[in-house]
């Protein structure tokens, strides 16, 4: 029973550390760490520079361009690079599509996809859920109809996360109406520049536009273009959502928020001299999330050497995302109530990185409550929690 | 990085969940509860068969020279067990004081400890010291070549049973510590049954002479002994309440899968589910936090050993209380009863968040560490520093 990291994975970290502090430009991590509002291209800045020293996807077999690193040298990676405030690669790509392209896809799709994930020239998008089909995914009615060597797909995804910068999407279509609901799903790749495909911002609840519908009217998909075979795309899905292993804990994101909470309460005037940090009432309610934190971090590490020893991903997952957007939400909540009396102040302008003017309050407020609204979403996405109690309670429990 | 245990620690735990499944049954646990002592002394002998009475007894000294996880593995089988005998107040914690500290003379003693002959007892917290170590008011003088005790210990488990006590003392340099034999004159010892049936003892010392070398360790060297005797009983603690949760939750989910209420088993009723599924969350979590506790045992840094500890111990407080609450209530009226097991492990985990420092005490050290440990410099003294650091992170 040893709970450190070995040598040579301080010393992996060390290089990372040595890496992101040499090559994050300083005004992107502002942008992060400032809480400004991230365009496309400062999202794909770092992919590229990530791509230099093959660390988009660094977990892919070596075949398709990855590094084969190991899951705690992921997490190391993870970690560094939000903690020096670079913005996260998202996961739809190297983390989602992927590896059901790996496992599933031809030869075709693998050297043409591939290889534009890790570069940054395709940016993916996630077209699974449906205004009637969320935690009943399988109920989902987009349909495809197969017309000689093409689909024509109709129908409509919702909460696609900036769909407005994607160059594709995957999609669960319905090819079937026979059996059960699971039967009949296909697994497509479609391109968002394809005629037919329109993308409506969704404005979520902090004014932001993040999230989008994606309609689908018509639109021609290659044959070529399906994933695996026709009525199995439920399996991929399936695949794809335990593939998801410990990157919805959020640990390093969690890390820097914890970081940036203490670092707002401590420098918070909360009377009698003191900061608010000191005040006993708010100090335990930072106290006991940073407690969570440090659990959440050992039962990540638990669970890559559980995954470590038997090769095949389990269900503890759940717990790891149940408690790991927990900790999100709370830490966030506690940000927004250090602000104070300043915590109603709704200051979009104060979120562009070109804005030239100071905003009202603390400097961090305009992004600290709108985080706060924004992150009711971690227990609403990637399953909600009560999915996710769901699977620990029927596939942990066996109830 | 490796959480597996070693071959030895898994035949320990083996070889004493099946001695304790076999042994210490339900009916046998009241037993010894109803008895008084909280230790029956057939239990406790093969307790000293099996080794574990001397597991952190060097093998010169009569042990078998065992380590901080060997002791996880047996908590955690004892917490299964519901087990109450005065495993933790002897063999890791007196024991422990003894050889870190104990004089060649006093670690004699703990051949006898690892042959079961031998209890011992650390009578350190009092009335009014509410888990504050430093907070003492006993008193050792010098009398002659001895010293004479004075002050009232409280809490002191097994303190009535054991054959020999550690009384901590103020004297002129500080804390120090005595090794005084259970019977002795001027030393009165008033046995007090608890709710799980374990024993505990308040202590008058009313002018006890000892000689001058009952001293154990140095004189007013007595605070790190007893901090190190609260981390090894914390971490202890933390492991039993891991294994009494896992029992606790095993017999929960056996209970709701054939318990039927409306023609069902309850398991399948949702509201049911998700509450199971938070209770496997934060046994889970437990569990983590109980692994880092006896990890960080070791480590040199003060603050951060006793960071992890408060942690653990606050997490795991927490954690049981919920895994009890919800254990009970999912049992129904069968588990308000004193029949089932349940009601045992509840408040087994009830006594633990009370022992060695509730969830409040060491929410209150950690967060006073985060305090001391943050960078100063960043702590705003005045209302003129009053914006927070613009990319502070």
């Amino acid at each position: 029973m040893n709970l450190n990291f070995s040598e040579t994975e301080e010393r992996f970290r060390g290089e990372v550390r040595a890496f992101v502090a040499a090559k994050l430009p300083a005004a992107l991590r502002d942008k992060v760490l400032g809480h400004k509002r991230l365009e496309r291209e400062d999202f794909l800045t770092w992919v590229r520079i990530l791509n230099t020293r093959g660390w988009v996807a660094p977990g892919w077999p070596r075949k398709f361009g990855g590094q084969e690193l190991d899951p705690a040298r992921q997490l190391i990676l993870e970690e560094e690079c939000a903690l020096a405030g670079a913005p996260p690669v998202l996961p739809f790509g190297p983390r989602m599509v992927a590896p059901v392209i790996m496992a599933f896809g031809n030869a075709a799709q693998q050297e043409y996809f591939l290889p534009r994930i890790l570069n940054g020239e395709h940016w993916w998008c996630q077209g699974y859920s449906e205004p009637g089909s969320g935690s009943d995914l399988a109920s989902l009615k987009t349909r495809a109809e197969r017309r000689g060597e093409s689909y024509i797909v109709s129908g409509q995804k919702t909460w696609t996360t900036l769909a407005q910068y994607a160059d594709w999407i995957f999609c669960l279509v319905r090819t079937s109406q026979e059996g059960r609901p699971q039967e009949g799903i296909s697994f497509l790749l479609i391109d968002m520049k394809s005629p037919g495909v329109t993308v409506r911002p969704i404005v979520m609840l902090d004014g932001e536009h993040e999230i989008n519908e994606v309609w689908l009217d018509n639109v021609e998909v290659p044959v070529a273009n399906r994933v695996g075979k026709e009525n199995e795309g439920w399996t991929y899905a399936k695949f794809l959502l335990g593939h998801e292993r410990v990157s919805n804990a959020a640990l390093g994101v969690s890390k820097r928020a914890l970081r940036e909470l203490k670092a707002i309460a401590a420098a918070t005037p909360a009377g009698s001299g003191r900061p608010l940090l000191e005040v006993p009432r708010f100090r335990d309610r930072i106290a006991e999330v940073e407690i969570d934190l440090m659990a959440l971090e050992v039962m990540v590490l638990r669970v890559i050497a559980m995954d470590r020893e038997r090769h095949t991903p389990g269900p503890e997952a759940s717990l790891l995302k149940l408690h790991g957007s927990q900790i999100q939400q709370t830490i966030s909540e506690l940000a927004m109530e250090a602000l104070g009396p300043y915590a109603p102040l709704h200051q979009p302008l104060a979120l562009s990185a070109d804005w030239a003017g100071a905003p009202a309050g603390p400097p961090l407020g305009p992004g600290v409550t709108g985080r706060y609204f924004n992150f009711r979403k971690t227990s609403i996405y990637a399953g909600s929690n009560e999915i996710q109690r769901n699977i620990i309670a029927r596939h942990m429990l066996g109830l | 990085m490796d959480f597996t245990f070693t071959e030895e620690q898994t035949q320990i735990r083996d070889a004493l969940r099946r001695f304790l499944s076999e042994t210490y049954t339900l009916e046998r646990h009241r037993r010894i509860a109803r008895a008084g002592s909280g230790c029956d002394p057939e239990i406790w002998a093969q307790f000293a068969e099996l080794g574990i009475l001397g597991l952190l007894i060097p093998q010169p000294l009569g042990g078998i020279g065992g380590n901080a996880f060997d002791a996880l593995v047996v908590m955690e089988e004892l917490g299964r067990a519901l087990v109450i005998e005065p495993y933790l107040a002897t063999a890791l914690v007196g024991a422990g004081i003894l050889v870190r500290a104990g004089s060649p003379a006093q670690q004699e003693i703990l051949a006898g400890v690892a042959a079961g002959k031998t209890r011992l007892a650390l009578a350190h917290d009092e009335p009014d010291s509410r888990w504050r170590l430093g907070a003492i008011a006993t008193r050792a003088t010098r009398e002659g070549a001895g010293w004479t005790l004075k002050g009232r210990k409280a809490m002191v488990v097994d303190g009535a049973g054991a054959d020999y006590l550690m009384v901590s003392a103020r004297t002129e340099s500080g804390l120090s510590l005595f090794l005084v034999p259970g019977p002795t004159e001027r030393l009165t010892r008033a046995a007090l049954g608890t709710h799980d049936g374990s024993s505990v003892a308040e202590i008058a010392l009313d002018g006890v002479r000892v000689p001058a070398d009952a001293l154990i360790g140095s004189e007013g060297g007595a605070l790190a002994l007893v901090e190190a005797a609260r981390e090894v009983a914390i971490a202890g603690l933390c492991s039993e309440a891991v294994g009494a949760m896992d029992a606790l939750l095993a017999l929960t989910l056996a209970y709701v899968k054939t318990r039927k209420q409306f023609g069902v088993p309850i398991g399948g009723f949702q509201a049911l589910q998700h509450r199971m599924a938070d209770m496997l969350l934060h046994a889970e979590l437990a569990r983590s936090m109980s692994y880092l506790a006896t990890a960080k045992l070791a480590v040199p840094d003060a603050g951060e050993r006793r960071r992890a500890l408060s942690a653990a111990k606050f997490l795991i407080g927490r954690s049981a209380r919920l895994v009890g609450q919800e254990a009970v209530q999912m049992h129904g009226g069968m588990g308000v009863t004193d029949e089932l097991a349940t009601s045992h492990y509840f408040k087994r985990l009830t006594l633990i968040n009370a022992s060695c420092g509730d969830r409040d005490h060491h929410l209150d050290e950690f967060a006073a560490g985060m305090i001391t440990s943050f960078p100063q410099a960043l702590l705003s003294r005045s209302a003129a520093n009053a914006s927070a650091p613009r990319s502070s992170g």
